[in-house]
């Protein structure tokens, strides 16, 4: 069932969140049973997800009345004053209750309702077809196959049940290793790189504690190797710190020992676990949250926050795992401790370096579909879709589309989408507005029906799919798979402002290049179209004159200047024009924006005998 | 003296040269008065490099055997390696360039030996006159004089012959006010705002001294832009201590009492060794390819330059603002204003504006402010980021000027004309040149100098269209509003293109902004082609309507 609240609460004030000098926007607050919505005196709205809360806050009263802070998912930070102390703890409480889930069916996507009818609705979830993404990679073949093991998830639960192995891994070596592992996740396939012949494999720890061994996952990792005609040697990457790795040996799990298997080179790669990475990505935005937070306390506080020195380890791991394959053409097996974080972000990170298909829209569909949502990594518990344990709640999938970022800077033309395809994908697996990123595993899903009763978020992307083309994109057309080798030194990596800060206008650029290129690269679609149209109506006119019209058309021409219709795939507010060139759209000349004009209205009281500048950590004595 | 004298060798072969980027060349060093040339000789794709030794900031020389190796780090920041072979040749190539590096008379220098092989369009020295300036201001207003007090220097050997006082004000006046300031640079107009009238002086400090001198030539002239009932701000750009300070060296500050009609506001910004020293810190943190993430980020932080960007554009932002937005005229002025002054005075014009934002008008705010406003470009670029010669006058105050214009470019990528390689070529050009724009500290010293005649202006080469092209921006629309930066941390950035640019291929940006470009172009086409068909189709049409209505 559903709580249906409806409240509102007038003469709200939603204040600044960097401001000083406490402005704010005066207006009325809603709360409707899956939105807060903000409306201010001049209409404007601000709609916030109650599944995008993170947290609540009330804090103690001021003179103005009941400040509220409410925290999201998406990094949106809203600061409310409420007038009477009574109507905050209504909304508090509200919130509260409307944040948090028990059940699936109770999120948003069972009640999201976009008008497709059923058939509308299958065809959205069969978008996305990993068998057909294996088959693309060029698997069945001689050497991998199906592998019917996991019809029923007996063996394992949080694995899909279509599994790729090496043909020579029967099913006892298949059930063996499994129960070697943790969680019986066995190494099974992730990637196949046809040039290569050499696949990135994915499993979790090993039993082995301090001496434990297993001829069956021994034989399952030959397998593998057999399975590479061109490098028999393989890599086994433990993306832990070694001292984890070790640490669990203890409570009989741990890593492969390279006395045991034959032909590994064993190599630990230190990506920090999800608790290091909690509190990493809390103190990065504590640091950048801070009221006139000076250059300095910036700086320090990325670097105390870790934050990018975590980033550039699951990029490095991510370049360690391509190289092998690319340039050594060996095969490598990648694990965790469960194998569904870490493991993620490495094999598709490392599949989007080798492969240029995942740098396609399509494509990077399907390696999230394929390394995240099918080998169970645990979407419902790493952001909290259900009120559960806060502990599990960690950004590994926001450090993935953080490191697919830090690849588009530094190739501006290697990617079909742009940087608000990855922010709306972010926002999306914290929505729960649709059903691909619900739950922890496909077996769940099923049993859900999740596919019956929710949408996939796929097919409305793919429709509005040029909002997300990269305008620079330049298609790999090379018949081999080209490498991507980003240079990991630590300068590359630079603070994400537009995913950190998405909703603080204040600090981004107050002109985007990447929008205008974009329209600009729309209109010139439309151009040509239009040279086509007009080009086949003066064809048509001269064929109609025959031969009357000899003279030159263009200096007779009159001058008055034609403007063009404007064209259908623009909306209003951004007109076509070429005689404007009103594509672009002038920003930013309001002071007060920046705040520089709250230190004049200081200036303009009384004279106070320290005034900080907005920012300013320079304070002005007079 | 002959440069002859001091080459001992000016020709090695077999010398292999390392540089960012590019694979090892082997040829002939050759080493002329003002050049370091290595030439691969092969008859295919001959290489060469062609460095002037003013660029040279400091050298290492090594041996291993009798192999040598130079190491030469260069103003624009750029290191470049040569192995010698024979022991003797190194150490004789390694003499001449430190000294042909390090030659302390001007006159010696490559500017005035330089031939152009260009035909000069437009004489450079002769695009930026004051007199023009006062032109366009007259006909704005006429409440403002020019003063030729100045002529032969010898009121204030650091301002130009010519200055924009008030009218009110007599050159008698002018010369009791510039013995009241500070290098005798007395205040004079920087900037007028069109939209409401309001100025932007700018001078050195008072001469107050621990007794509160005054002087009322020095009240009359700065109230005499003030509208009646009105009240200006001065922006000191040195903390309130500093200042104080001034006072006890005969400086100081003008005093509340004498200057009743002005509120003055202390913006700190750093000057001098304790700028170099931030330069240096930082170049060395990003020369350092080996540092993990913690401790590029703590040497980017200890290297304070984003701070002193950041203090920079927040004076600017408040000198504007009041000029802008609380409608009143404003006095900057420092110790010297001769540097912080000028960082606020220019960048608020940028801010304000949209003249400084185009091509030509960013070169004549570089030569009004910087040039002709008596910053000493000579001390101030006479070493860059390797040097060990610690001059206290050494700093990279232009730099960072520049650094914060490419910050609000980034903010505001299509308000400016020009791109960030025209401002990469002005921070070249001021450390090391052919020109003799950025000689000598002051007018004073360029006239003595005879530049004007014996050298040519950066401006006659920059201005000739296919440099130009160059350096324009291709999302330049001009935008007449005034452009607010954002100053939060979050919002600035490491200028890349300076700090890091032989330190990572920028192969891939490259190739985007070409691509970039590109597109750019093909719209212009298409909309120009559109507009023809348009234009011949209603041609058509009009004729179809004459052929049925005769």
């Amino acid at each position: 069932f559903f709580f249906i609240f409806f409240l509102q609460v007038e003469q709200v004030k939603l204040l600044d969140r960097f401001s000083t000098s406490n402005k704010s926007l005066t207006g009325t607050l809603y709360l409707t049973a899956t939105h807060l919505l903000f409306i201010d005196s001049s209409q404007r709205e601000t709609w916030i997800l109650h599944h995008h809360i993170a947290a609540v806050e009330k804090l103690p009263l001021t003179t103005t009345g009941c400040p509220l802070v409410i925290q999201c998912k998406n990094f949106r930070i809203v600061h409310f004053v409420v007038p009477r102390e009574r109507d905050c703890h209504d909304i508090y409480n509200s919130l509260l209750q409307l944040s948090r889930t028990a059940q699936y069916d109770e999120l948003y996507a069972f009640s999201y309702n976009p008008k497709q009818n059923t058939s509308e609705q299958v065809k959205g979830w069969q978008l996305i077809d990993l068998e057909e993404e294996y088959k693309r990679m060029g698997v069945p073949n001689a050497h991998w196959q199906l592998s019917d093991a996991n019809r029923d998830y007996k063996i394992c639960e949080t694995y899909p049940k279509e599994l790729y192995v090496p043909r020579t891994a029967s099913k006892p070596i298949i059930v063996g290793s499994s129960k070697f592992r943790s969680k019986g996740r066995f190494p099974v396939l992730s990637y196949y790189h046809k040039d290569k012949e050499a696949a990135i494999c994915r499993c979790s720890q090993p039993l082995s504690g301090f001496s434990a061994r297993c001829l069956e996952d021994e034989h399952m990792l030959q397998a593998i190797s057999k399975a590479n005609p061109s490098n028999r040697f393989m890599y086994v990457m433990d993306t832990r710190p070694k001292l984890n790795a070790m640490a669990n040996r203890a409570a009989g799990k741990g890593y492969e020992n390279e006395d045991n298997y034959s032909n590994i080179r064993f190599q630990f790669v230190g990506i920090e676990n999800i608790h290091v990475m909690r509190s990493s990505l809390q103190k990065l935005l504590e640091v950048s949250g801070t009221k006139g937070l000076s250059v300095n306390d910036f700086l320090s506080g990325l670097e105390s926050s870790g934050w990018l020195r975590h980033i550039k380890a699951v990029l490095d791991a991510a370049v360690f795992l391509a190289k092998a394959i690319a340039v050594e053409s060996a095969s490598v097996l990648v694990h965790c401790s469960d194998g569904w974080d870490r493991t993620s972000q490495v094999c598709s990170l490392g599949a989007l370096l080798l492969d240029s298909y995942y740098r396609t829209i399509k494509g990077f569909m399907v390696l999230i579909e394929k390394d995240w949502i099918a080998f169970g990594h645990k979407f419902s518990d790493r952001c909290c879709q259900l009120d559960g344990d806060p502990k599990e709640i960690s950004p590994v999938f926001t450090q993935f589309l953080e490191s697919v970022w830090n690849l588009t800077e530094q190739f501006p033309q290697a990617f079909e989408y742009n940087e608000a395809f990855l922010l709306q994908i972010h926002e999306h697996v914290h929505s729960c507005q649709f059903g691909n990123f619900l739950g922890n595993c496909q077996k769940e899903r099923e049993e859900l029906k999740f596919k019956e009763k929710t949408y996939s978020l796929w097919p409305f992307l793919l429709d509005e799919q040029k909002k997300y083309q990269n305008p620079l994109y330049k298609p790999d057309i090379s018949p081999e798979l080209t490498l991507l080798e980003p240079n990991t030194v630590s300068f590359n990596f630079k603070f994400w402002r537009n995913m950190y800060h998405q909703f603080d206008r204040s600090l981004h650029p107050r002109q985007s290049v990447l929008d205008l290129i974009m329209n600009m690269s729309e209109q010139n679609k439309q151009l040509e179209k239009d040279i086509k149209e007009l080009e086949a109506k003066i064809k048509r006119r001269s064929g109609q004159l025959d031969g009357v019209l000899l003279k030159e058309p263009l200096q007779s021409a009159p001058p008055a200047p034609v403007s063009l219709k404007s064209s259908p795939c623009f909306k209003k507010e951004q007109p076509l024009m070429p005689g404007t060139d009103s594509l672009r759209t002038i920003e930013g000349s309001s002071s007060a924006d920046n705040r520089y004009s709250e230190f004049m209205e200081e200036l303009a009281k009384a004279e106070p005998a320290v005034v900080s500048l907005e920012y300013g950590v320079a304070r002005m004595t007079c | 003296m002959e440069f002859a004298e001091l080459i001992k060798t000016p020709r090695v072969d077999n010398v292999v040269l390392h540089r960012p980027f590019y694979p090892a060349v082997e040829g002939t060093l050759c080493l002329t008065g003002h050049h370091l040339i290595l030439s691969s000789r092969r008859q295919d794709d001959a290489e060469e490099l062609w460095l002037l030794h003013s660029n040279i900031d400091s050298i290492e020389k090594r041996f291993v055997g009798s192999l040598g190796t130079i190491i030469i780090k260069c103003k624009d920041l750029r290191i470049i390696q040569l192995d010698i072979p024979g022991m003797e040749e190194c150490l004789n190539i390694a003499s001449s360039i430190e000294a042909l590096s390090t030659l302390d008379s001007v006159t010696l220098m490559y500017p005035f030996f330089y031939r152009p092989m260009f035909e000069v369009l437009e004489d450079g020295w002769r695009t930026f006159l004051p007199e023009q300036e006062f032109e366009l201001l007259s006909s704005l207003t006429d409440e403002w004089r020019l003063s030729c007090i100045n002529k032969e220097f010898s009121v204030c050997p650091s301002y130009p012959a010519v200055v924009i006082v008030p009218k009110s004000i007599d050159d008698e006046a002018l010369r009791k006010v510039a013995v009241f300031r500070h290098g005798n640079r007395f205040p004079v107009l920087s900037y007028y705002h069109k939209k409401n009238g309001m100025v932007m002086m700018r001078s050195s400090q008072p001469l107050t001294g621990t007794n509160g001198r005054r002087c009322k030539e020095d009240e009359k002239l700065i109230n005499a832009t003030l509208r009646a009932g009105k009240r200006g701000y001065i922006i000191d750009t040195r903390s309130l201590s500093v200042a104080q300070q001034a006072r006890a060296k005969g400086g100081g500050f003008e005093q509340e009492a004498h200057y009743p009609q002005w509120r003055r506001i202390h913006k700190s910004i750093e000057r001098f060794n304790i700028l170099q020293e931030s330069l240096i810190k930082l170049v060395e943190a990003c020369n350092d390819q080996s540092h993990n993430m913690d401790r590029w980020l703590s040497k980017l932080e200890a290297s304070n330059w984003l701070t002193h960007i950041k203090e920079i554009l927040t004076a600017a932002c408040l000198a504007a603002q009041c000029v802008d937005r609380e409608g009143a005229s404003v006095l900057v002025h420092g110790t010297e204003g001769t540097d912080s002054t000028l960082q606020v005075t220019s960048l608020a014009q940028i801010i304000l504006d949209p003249r400084c934002r185009t091509i030509r008008g960013f070169e004549s705010l570089v030569v009004r402010e910087w040039l002709q406003a008596g910053h000493p470009f000579q001390q101030r670029c006479a070493q860059s980021a390797y040097s060990n010669s610690k001059q206290k006058w050494e700093a990279p105050v232009f730099l960072l000027f520049l650094d914060c214009v490419w910050q609000i470019l980034r903010q505001f990528p299509c308000s400016f004309e020009f791109n960030e390689h025209f401002l990469i070529m002005l921070f070249e050009h001021a450390y090391a040149s052919q020109f003799g724009t950025f000689l000598g500290n002051n007018e004073s010293e360029r006239s003595k100098l005879k530049l004007q005649q014996k050298t040519m202006s950066l401006w006659s080469w920059v201005n000739r269209p296919q440099e130009l092209n160059k350096y324009k921006n291709p999302l330049f629309e001009a935008n007449s509003l005034v452009i607010w930066p954002s100053v939060a941390p979050q919002s600035l950035q490491l200028w890349e293109g300076v700090f890091l640019r032989w330190n990572r291929s920028s192969k891939f940006l490259d190739e985007a902004y070409e691509e970039m470009v590109t597109l750019i172009e093909y719209n212009k086409q298409l909309k120009a082609k559109v507009n023809a068909l348009r234009r011949q189709l209603a041609e058509l049409e009009t004729d179809d309507r004459m052929q049925e209505n005769p």
